[in-house]
């Protein structure tokens, strides 16, 4: 799984396909800050109270989480009938909240990938680097597009803490995805922040 | 309007229940159809846009703003906790007890008939009510104002705000003190830009509420995002302050989605109250770049009018 580009924008120019969830646990290994992803298969919906329940309750889920990637949401869904809804509108949520899970899932869980916004924390890299693991950034609030690419929720657990389920959803072409975060100790958003701090300083000498 | 001067005093059950049916509309409305002002500002910031990834965030941000429109689906799943902001005519006579029975009704039904994701939770059980709606939910601000051409004198506006959590999130509060100056305030708005980075999905509309008490101050914040991009507070003295720190935070680089452009924020709106010889209050309430809000006014005939 060759890094064929280094891509610098989210649009336009090569977009990688990758199916998950993955069999080979360290196949990400080779996934770059900068690669730009299109998934397809399965991705995991989990929220805040979801891991709430597994790691401070230790309520273990049924679903398999090995290789998986995990999307942070808490989808607008109909209710069909027990244990089976529709899709209204299935965007993304802000991962930093969740921060502190990064090292059970990957540990616990054997999962892979994590897709969000606005990052995870500094302190998760060495997770990702131990594990083989990435954050995949997507754009936030842009929920009407993401749902266009979700075929259907296949499965759905914790249905007590709706809507913070855990759920299973079929994707095609689910992106586009920018690895913001890879497990060679590269965060994007870092290098960002600290040319932010940089010029907060200049211009507060300035104003 | 046969009712808005000399007709039956206020107000036959038709208004309130045209009350609840704004509500339940204008939630909904929000959440699918972004104001003209922000889509057009964020056109401009894509144009304006060198950065390759602050580009494609953009890109895909207006993309996403296309297919809601043509799917009439949600802009962003988060359906947000939900303010209204009313503006009450001075002549308005509608009983305003039924009027916030009304809208809490209207965002009950919204929720529960669309459906939208229910959000209210209480704050130590974190039980959720399923309808959007619970103690003090929906937050509502009432503002008495002298009628104009967008509003009769006895006709009440209702401006909705579903507030995303992940701008919601990002809100400070910092109570100066007068030898603090107004670079301090400067100083603060430009470090919570900062301090929030990616979080609250830039490009923000920067609300900052300035002056009053700290609960004053913070309801500033939020009408200060409620207003519309290129609009200007109506004080001179604010409004530079305004174009400043606009001119300040673009210089961040923080960018679309906080990984980088010239796109930090599309707007920096300031609301002010006079504050206490001791004191000066700044709270900053981000708003991220799908800055959902729907308007509609309600006259006591129960004709209602929408808009942004």
């Amino acid at each position: 799984m060759a890094s064929e580009h280094k891509g610098e924008t989210l649009t336009g120019g090569t977009e990688r396909h990758l199916s998950f969830p993955i069999a080979d646990l360290d196949a990400l290994r080779e996934l770059r800050a900068g690669d730009r992803l299109r998934i397809d298969g399965h991705v995991i919906g989990i929220r805040d109270a979801t891991q709430i329940a597994m790691f401070d309750r230790g309520e273990k889920p049924r679903m398999d989480l090995s290789g998986a990637v995990l999307i942070h949401t808490a989808p607008n869904v109909r209710k069909l009938g027990p244990g089976r809804y529709e899709k209204v509108c299935i965007g993304t949520t802000t991962s930093a909240r969740m921060n502190r899970f990064t090292r059970g899932l990957m540990e616990r869980y054997g999962v892979r990938a994590i897709i969000g916004k606005g990052g995870l924390l500094a302190d998760s890299l060495p997770v990702l680097e131990e594990f083989g693991g990435v954050y995949l950034a997507i754009t936030g609030g842009a929920a009407a597009l993401e749902t266009t690419q979700i075929e259907e929720i296949e499965e759905v657990e914790f249905e007590e803490l709706l809507p913070e389920c855990l759920w299973k959803f079929r994707v095609r072409d689910f992106g586009p995805l920018v690895v913001a975060m890879d497990s060679h100790g590269t965060s994007l958003y870092e290098g960002v922040t600290a040319k932010a701090r940089d010029k907060l300083a200049e211009l507060v000498a300035r104003l | 309007m046969p009712s808005s001067s000399g007709g039956p005093p206020v107000s036959s059950d038709v208004a309130y229940a045209s009350v609840e049916e704004a509500a339940k509309q204008t939630y909904i409305r929000a959440l699918k159809v972004l104001p003209p002002d922000l889509k057009e500002a964020l056109a401009r910031a894509r144009a304006a846009e060198t950065d390759p990834s602050g580009r494609g965030f953009l890109d895909i941000m207006l993309e996403n703003v296309a297919v809601a429109e043509r799917d009439e689906n949600l802009v962003c799943q988060d359906t947000g906790t939900v303010v209204f902001w009313l503006e009450v005519g001075d002549e308005c006579a509608l009983n305003l007890a039924r009027v916030s029975a009304a809208v809490k009704k209207g965002v009950e039904r919204a929720t529960l008939e669309h459906p939208l994701r229910p959000n209210a939770v209480h704050p130590v059980t974190r039980k959720n009510t399923m309808t959007n709606t619970g103690r003090h939910l929906p937050a509502m601000h009432y503002e008495f104002v002298p009628g104009s051409a967008g509003l009769p004198a006895d006709a009440l506006k209702l401006h909705c705000l579903p507030k995303g959590s992940g701008s919601e999130n990002m809100s400070f509060l910092k109570m100066f003190v007068p030898a603090d100056g107004v670079k301090a305030v400067k100083r603060f708005v430009l470090e919570c830009i900062v301090e929030a980075g990616p979080k609250p999905c830039p490009p923000t509309i920067v609300g900052v509420g300035l002056g009053g008490t700290a609960d004053l101050c913070a309801a500033l914040a939020k009408k200060a995002v409620l207003r519309p991009l290129g609009t200007h507070n109506d004080d001179p003295v604010v409004a530079a302050l305004e174009d400043e720190l606009l001119g300040a935070a673009n210089e961040l680089g923080i960018g679309p989605m906080g990984l980088g452009g010239r796109t930090t924020a599309l707007g920096v709106n300031i609301e002010w109250a006079h504050t206490h010889i001791t004191q000066n209050p700044v709270t900053v309430n981000l708003q991220c770049w799908a800055a959902r809000r729907a308007s509609a006014v309600v006259t006591p005939d129960g004709e209602v009018t929408y808009g942004f």
